[in-house]
């Protein structure tokens, strides 16, 4: 089955392969995709999605709902069932490859080496178990540790997320915990056993900005000490600038920018990446008169725009010749060193109306 | 109940055309009752809303912020009499409508409407787009010319939907989609006040913005008058004139747009604003300081005494703990309640401090602090390090005296 999707998706091809573990990526995605045979038809959630990840570092992954940032999160974890999903392309967690382990091994890996953090922490956690039970039983699964010392590990992690008085409120059960403190409550369960890989699926959206500040930096101090890579996955902009040092832009399935925070911010290549951020108000900048939306809605993932997806809501979609940009897909290719995109228009073209257009109404 | 409205000189000089305000509010109060046993013995009260003071100018946005359980939204119901007021007073074009009946409320109701958050629960799924549009016309028995159907067509027009969708049911929208049906609803009737509550906090990035500019675009086409409650800053920012910023039942400031964002005066508005995240990454090298305020909202069911962010303000001396700071205004259409505002006279001064230091400040970014002090600083207040204590003596009540200037918001940080 992964083969037939290979073939699908050349996108693989223009991307370095870097596949194993000697050299230093520590997580490396190649040409993920999962579909989902649905009875309206084939859901491609996500569609040829590649990417690398060092140890110790950030990557944030944006999109809007249906983007399939949260598939992607959710398929490097191994947590869709093989029944309802049909997954392809290649996983590499530190030179393992995960797609074709078995079940088992998969699951030893799950909250040892990595680990996830989710975005509703009062669905995510058990209402019936106490947030101490639940912590050492993460803590239990891998490690052959008795009850006490388990119980120790819990209210130390507990205490280092920052939770007053451990002790006591180790016996607490969520609902007796504010949504800030659930939300730590969690990433302590996920940090428990030092995951050297952290997927955190819109964390913070859930919160207030106050408590949401608090729990970026929390992250991000516990990220430094443990020097785990960190996969971000959110819809705000705001917050992966803060954490992120690389970024990943999906639409419809599929990635359309990536690079570094840096390049992805100040030299956008995707007329997508151009339309998010000018779609949001800045509290950074002078005051604008009107935001700059994208027209229309996200696509279904059924029906596909043909070519390049975003098509419809391209307001340049004409720019490239030959009705291009409706029959043929682009492809990612490499606009600098570690940036790529997809897009028809030529880099002459994208800078023009990027420096011209665009940046100038931000 | 607190009557904050005494020492506040809101209302009409404060306003340079002279006109009357369109909606006036004084001392608003709501309390939930909470009840125990059989008999419903009240036992206590969440204070959702607790004396608000404010009005609202025809033709103007007014911008509402706070956190969850602020009683922001409970403060939208109000006013537009979706619940009934505790106490205080609610003026609707100079007509008293606290406690007015539904029967009375009812022709009242077509100036002012409401646009909900959740798009996908404020339409019934069981009626056509025409239908939900049309029944504001049915309820309040307006005959608009040529009929209700051409009405609502151009009506789904005006709010950039495909008139001929009118048969169509809500589930066959996007999310964006449904909010504009919300919002057709709501003009319906050519209200005069428009209260939309986290009108655009459902959609995604791209839809938002979308929305945003329908809503800036009705407001001068229709000359609408807006209250737009949202807990984002930045949105916030981007739609009001003026902003009131609430904390745990309180207008805490309520300002201009400019003057509040260059010179918020309030602390919990100087760490709410220092809290958004900004999309940029080259800020994170930046010495951006940003303010972490400690712990969660206390509770609504008992707030604290004197000023309800003193347990968690870091300029907090001992009267913010017994007084109640009033809402008064320190600059031109600037009003704050605070006894100690930032980039403002102190209206305290020489107050002995509180001596638990509330807060940490730190950069954030590539100068982050070693893990180890970051570990420290995530720690319970209760612990206080030794330093911190020593700073906190060195700066005895200096610290209120030189609050106007720069170097006072510093302190703290070191």
């Amino acid at each position: 089955m992964s083969d037939a999707i290979k073939k699908d998706s050349p996108a693989a091809d223009t991307v370095p392969a870097q596949r194993t573990g000697d050299d230093k990526e520590f997580l490396s995605v190649r040409n993920l995709s999962v579909h989902f045979d649905t009875d309206d038809g084939l859901v491609k959630s996500v569609d040829g999605v590649s990417f690398d990840l060092k140890a110790g570092q950030t990557l944030g992954i944006v999109g809007e709902s249906g983007s399939g940032k949260s598939v992607t999160s959710l398929g490097i974890m191994g947590l869709h069932t093989s029944e309802r999903a049909r997954i392809g392309g290649e996983i590499w967690l530190d030179g393992e490859e995960l797609i074709g382990a078995g079940p088992e091994r998969v699951r030893a890996l799950r909250g040892q080496k990595m680990a996830m953090i989710f975005q509703d922490p009062l669905s995510a956690l058990h209402p019936y178990y106490s947030i101490g039970a639940q912590i050492v039983e993460a803590h239990r699964v891998h490690n052959k540790v008795d009850k006490k010392a388990a119980k120790k590990r819990a209210i130390e992690m507990l205490d280092r997320v920052g939770i007053p008085e451990p002790h006591r409120r180790y016996e607490d059960y969520p609902h007796q915990f504010s949504g800030g403190m659930r939300q730590r409550a969690m990433i302590a369960m996920a940090l428990v056993n030092n995951p050297q890989l952290l997927i955190a699926d819109e964390p913070t959206t859930a919160l207030d900005v106050t408590v949401q500040a608090q729990i970026l930096d929390l992250i991000r101090d516990l990220q430094k000490e443990f020097g785990s890579a960190v996969v971000m996955i959110t819809h705000d902009l705001g917050v992966v600038a803060e954490i992120a040092d690389n970024l990943l832009v999906m639409y419809a399935g599929r990635c359309i920018e990536r690079g570094s925070a840096e390049k992805v911010f100040y030299e956008p290549q995707h007329p997508y990446t151009w339309g998010l951020l000018g779609s949001m108000p800045r509290i950074d900048r002078e005051q604008t008169d009107r935001l700059i939306p994208v027209k229309g809605s996200p696509p279904s993932l059924i029906n596909v725009p043909s070519g390049c997806a975003f098509h419809p809501r391209c307001p340049y979609a004409d720019v490239p010749p030959d009705n291009i940009t409706r029959t043929e897909r682009p492809e990612l290719q490499q606009v600098s060193d570690g940036h790529y995109s997809a897009c028809h228009m030529s880099r002459e073209q994208r800078d023009r109306i990027w420096t011209e257009e665009i940046a100038p109404k931000l | 109940m607190t009557d904050p409205n005494k020492k506040t000189p809101v209302s009409s000089e404060a306003r340079p055309d002279g006109s009357e305000p369109l909606l006036k509010v004084d001392g608003l109060v709501k309390h939930f009752p909470i009840t125990k046993g059989v008999l419903k013995r009240k036992v206590g009260a969440v204070q959702a809303v607790d004396g608000l003071t404010f009005d609202v100018r025809p033709g103007e946005t007014l911008g509402v912020v706070g956190e969850s359980g602020c009683g922001k939204s409970t403060m939208g119901r109000l006013v537009t009499r979706l619940l009934e007021p505790t106490g205080g007073k609610v003026e609707f074009q100079g007509r008293d409508i606290t406690h007015m009946s539904a029967g009375k409320l009812r022709p009242m109701r077509r100036d002012i409407q409401m646009i909900f958050q959740d798009p996908y629960g404020s339409l019934n799924p069981r009626h056509t787009v025409g239908g939900i549009v049309g029944t504001p016309f049915r309820l309040q028995g307006v005959k608009p010319e040529g009929g209700v159907k051409a009405e609502v067509q151009r009506l789904l027009e005006l709010v950039g939907l495909n008139p001929e969708h009118y048969n169509r049911y809500p589930h066959e929208f996007s999310g964006g989609q449904r909010q504009r049906i919300g919002i057709a609803r709501a003009l319906a009737l050519k209200p005069k006040l428009v209260v939309a509550d986290e009108p655009v906090s459902a959609l995604d990035v791209s839809i938002q913005a979308q929305v945003v500019n329908l809503l800036d675009d009705l407001q001068d086409e229709l000359g609408l008058t807006y209250m737009i409650i949202a807990h984002d800053l930045s949105v916030i920012r981007h739609v009001s004139d003026r902003i009131a910023v609430m904390y745990l039942g309180k207008i805490v400031e309520l300002a201009d747009r400019t003057s509040l964002y260059e010179a918020p005066m309030h602390p919990y508005t100087t760490a709410l604003m220092s809290a958004v995240p900004v999309p940029d990454p080259r800020r994170r090298g930046a010495k951006s300081d940003r303010i972490l305020l400690k712990g969660d909202v206390p509770s609504p069911i008992s707030p604290p005494s004197g000023c309800r962010f003193h347990t968690r303000c870091w300029k907090a001396t001992q009267i913010c703990k017994t007084t109640e700071p009033p809402l008064l205004q320190l600059k031109t259409g600037h009003q704050v309640a605070c006894h100690h505002p930032e980039n403002g006279e102190d209206q305290a001064p020489g107050d002995a401090p509180l001596v638990a230091d509330v807060i940490t400040v730190k950069s954030v970014g590539a100068g982050a602090p070693e893990p180890a002090a970051a570990a420290q600083a995530e720690k319970p207040v209760a612990s206080e390090e030794p330093e911190e204590s020593a700073e906190s003596a060195s700066v005895p009540d200096g610290k209120g005296a030189v609050a106007p200037s720069a170097d006072a918001e510093d302190e703290p940080k070191k």
